[in-house]
């Protein structure tokens, strides 16, 4: 980050006697992942912007137990849960953004029966929702123009039914939104979901990842759009197995919304 | 002696409603060997979805060539019924053409009658074409091969022969009419049927009669046995793709449930105030541990069950699954098809023996492999791919639940992925102390 941007913990305004409007998510990608960790940042510098009253939990923060469900344990996953809802409920915590949609999903949708009641919304749509009361300028800037093709997250768009957020997002920017052949309900899996981002693939003709850039590289993209870490990894990886990396940006909303502003 | 034909209609309709019947309370008792799951909430819910996606054919049409020709064969089907029930009652009563009277009403019925089994016949042909000619590739994957390819052209012969002989019998009615025979009341239009009429000019009028009545005979046995038929094919939708579609989950596509029975012991190791080696309570039953998660149809619920006889084999889920459309083994389709076939053969276990015999198989292995198992996203595409509301999707997380928490038996790098999330809060071997390093970083 070329300026730091202070990121206040839930530790520190639970001291101070405070509480934030929102309390980020980060989730693991965004914590370790080097390309997804830039996303944060973007994330972090639009909150700033848009003078967003936010904290993190930092080092009280564990994963949701995601990829522990949909491999099928169940014990890792509602261990996990617990745990967090422990720490999110004595922070009395209200609402919470993501920008991942499996931390999102899981917080929304699985974490209620077990005792963690809060408004989550993905950061897509609580951009949005800033855009919408006017505390967050979205303007065209540096992609004005540019062809850019968003790549649905399953666990955004078909298990949670947001296809729009992100694409109002990147009509704000002025950028000439081309839809892929199988998109929104439709979309094609990037290949990372149900924890096969930690394993190697079953045997087959050909990767997920990749057939779900060529379905992207067919709209002749300047940018692919993504709005999930796992989508963005996938993505990426699948633009260099195309050799095509030179001409074709994977980015985050959140980052092209930031990167168009220079924040 | 008059009545003779009477009789004997009335014994083939009562031996057709009566086996029919039989089968029909199996795949009932079949799908209550399922676990219990509630979904008796939210009813206003449950019959928009009825009435939208199974009466009004909503998902079908997203396909718009298959959609619209299946609406008509539907509907086709539907209204053509109607007239099922003016021939059960000439049937018993001997009456011919009973509902006459209805006048240009009648007119009416029959020609509409008639269009639409033109339009079946020609739907049907344009079905068959779309599997046997143009070979579209969801009709050709490897568990279409045998019996489900056979049942799959066998309705569509099905149709052909009883759309035949039902335009057959008003043509051959039409020339009797005109002959002013004895019994046939001049009543009906036939739109379609007159044009077949010509080929039997000339011949007698005992022929004719005979021509007729052996359309009649053979076109009302044959919705008997197409009806028979369903229990032991695919086409059981037709019934099914009703309740399936009331039943469906309602909840957002991404929320899987929490196993209940793992809440307890994780509730039960969070309570610090938890006394390991307390007597189990009374109210507790005794007996076995309830297994975590599928192997075999026993552990799935009724409404997973249900999903698998409603499961008609069109294909749409694995035609989007990108496992499947990147040359995995994993096919949802397959999934449905082996667990109605495991429950099939659980069921038979059941007729034969009185109650289930161990068989040493189970859907597990037998029937499903792991393979297809771990090559799923959990991307929910076939579940939004399904015409009738099955979910694929919930019996292949069950059966990893059983893998992982039974057995072990998860690939090693997703065993890595869980040992992390257990010692380090993440799916990488990340110190969870350095979670907020991000901040600090350039």
């Amino acid at each position: 980050m070329s300026e730091t941007v202070k990121v206040p913990t839930m530790a520190e305004y639970m001291a101070a006697g405070k509480k934030p409007e929102v309390l980020f998510w980060v989730g693991c990608a965004g914590s370790f992942d080097d390309r997804a960790k830039k996303i944060t940042k973007a994330f972090v510098k639009l909150l700033h912007n848009a003078n967003v009253d936010f904290a993190v939990l930092g080092t009280e923060e564990s994963c949701t137990g995601d990829p522990a469900k949909r491999s099928g344990n169940e014990f890792l996953f509602q261990m996990q849960a617990v745990t967090n809802i422990e720490v999110m409920n004595a922070y009395e915590i209200k609402k919470v953004v993501t920008a991942c949609p499996h931390c999102f999903n899981t917080l929304k949708n699985e974490y209620p029966a077990l005792g963690g009641d809060y408004e989550v919304m993905h950061h897509t749509q609580f951009l949005k929702s800033l855009l919408d009361e006017g505390r967050l300028k979205v303007e065209g800037g540096k992609f004005k123009g540019k062809r850019i093709t968003f790549h649905d997250p399953c666990y955004l768009g078909r298990a949670n039914n947001e296809y729009e957020a992100p694409r109002d997002l990147l009509r704000k920017l002025e950028v000439e939104l081309v839809e892929m052949k199988r998109c929104k309900r439709d979309g094609f899996c990037c290949g990372a979901g149900g924890a096969q981002m930690f394993k190697e693939p079953e045997s087959g003709k050909k990767d997920v990842n990749v057939e779900r850039t060529e379905d992207a590289l067919e709209t002749k993209p300047n940018i692919i759009a993504a709005g999930c870490p796992f989508c963005n990894t996938m993505m990426t990886d699948g633009v260099k197995n195309k050799e095509k990396e030179d001409s074709i940006e994977v980015l985050d909303v959140a980052e092209l919304i930031a990167n168009a502003q220079d924040l | 002696m008059q009545y003779i034909p009477n009789i004997i209609f009335a014994i083939a309709l009562i031996i057709g409603i009566g086996y029919f019947t039989k089968n029909i309370r199996k795949v009932i008792r079949n799908i209550r060997l399922g676990k219990d799951v509630d979904r008796t909430d939210n009813k206003g819910e449950r019959f928009r979805n009825m009435a939208r996606i199974a009466l009004g054919q909503s998902k079908m049409v997203r396909r718009p060539i298959a959609g619209i020709l299946h609406i008509i064969v539907y509907i086709g089907f539907i209204i053509i019924n109607i007239e099922v029930l003016e021939i059960i009652i000439d049937g018993i009563f001997g009456t011919h053409r009973i509902f006459a009277f209805l006048g240009s009403f009648y007119n009416f019925l029959i020609g509409s009658f008639e269009i639409l089994a033109f339009l079946v016949f020609v739907g049907v042909i344009v079905f068959w074409i779309r599997r046997n000619v143009m070979r579209i590739k969801r009709f050709w994957n490897p568990e279409m091969k045998g019996w489900p390819k056979n049942d799959g052209n066998l309705i569509l012969y099905f149709e052909m022969v009883l759309m035949t002989l039902f335009l057959v019998m008003n043509a051959v009615d039409l020339q009797l009419q005109n002959l002013d025979a004895a019994h046939y009341v001049k009543a009906g239009s036939y739109p379609i049927s007159q044009f077949i009429t010509p080929l039997f000019n000339g011949m007698n009028e005992g022929t004719l009669v005979f021509i007729e009545r052996g359309a009649w005979w053979l076109h009302i046995l044959g919705i008997l046995v197409f009806l028979n038929y369903l229990y032991f094919s695919k086409h059981l939708h037709i019934l099914l793709a009703f309740p399936n579609t009331y039943y469906g989950d309602l909840r957002p596509k991404g929320q899987m449930d929490n196993l209940e029975s793992v809440t307890k012991e994780v509730m039960l190791m969070m309570d610090p105030n938890a006394d390991p080696f307390a007597a189990p309570a009374s109210d507790e039953p005794e007996g076995e541990p309830e297994k975590f998660g599928a192997s075999d149809v026993m552990d799935l619920d009724w409404v997973q069950l249900l999903n698998s006889y409603t499961c008609t084999e069109c294909g749409r889920c694995t035609s989007e699954c990108p496992a499947n459309q990147t040359g995995k083994k994993l096919s949802p389709r397959k999934i449905m098809m082996d667990t109605r076939d495991r429950l099939q053969e659980v069921g038979d276990n059941i007729d034969k023996n009185g109650s289930f015999v161990d068989d040493g198989k189970q859907l597990l292995n037998e029937y499903i492999t792991p393979e297809e198992l771990w090559a799923c996203t959990s991307c929910n595409a076939c579940v939004e791919a399904c015409p009738v509301s099955i979910s694929p999707l919930s019996i292949i997380l069950d059966m990893r639940r059983y893998l992982v928490m039974e057995q072990s038996a998860a690939p090693s790098d997703l065993n890595n992925m869980m040992s992390n999330i257990e010692n380090n809060g993440a799916p990488w071997p990340f110190n969870q102390m350095d979670r907020l390093n991000w901040s600090n970083e350039e």
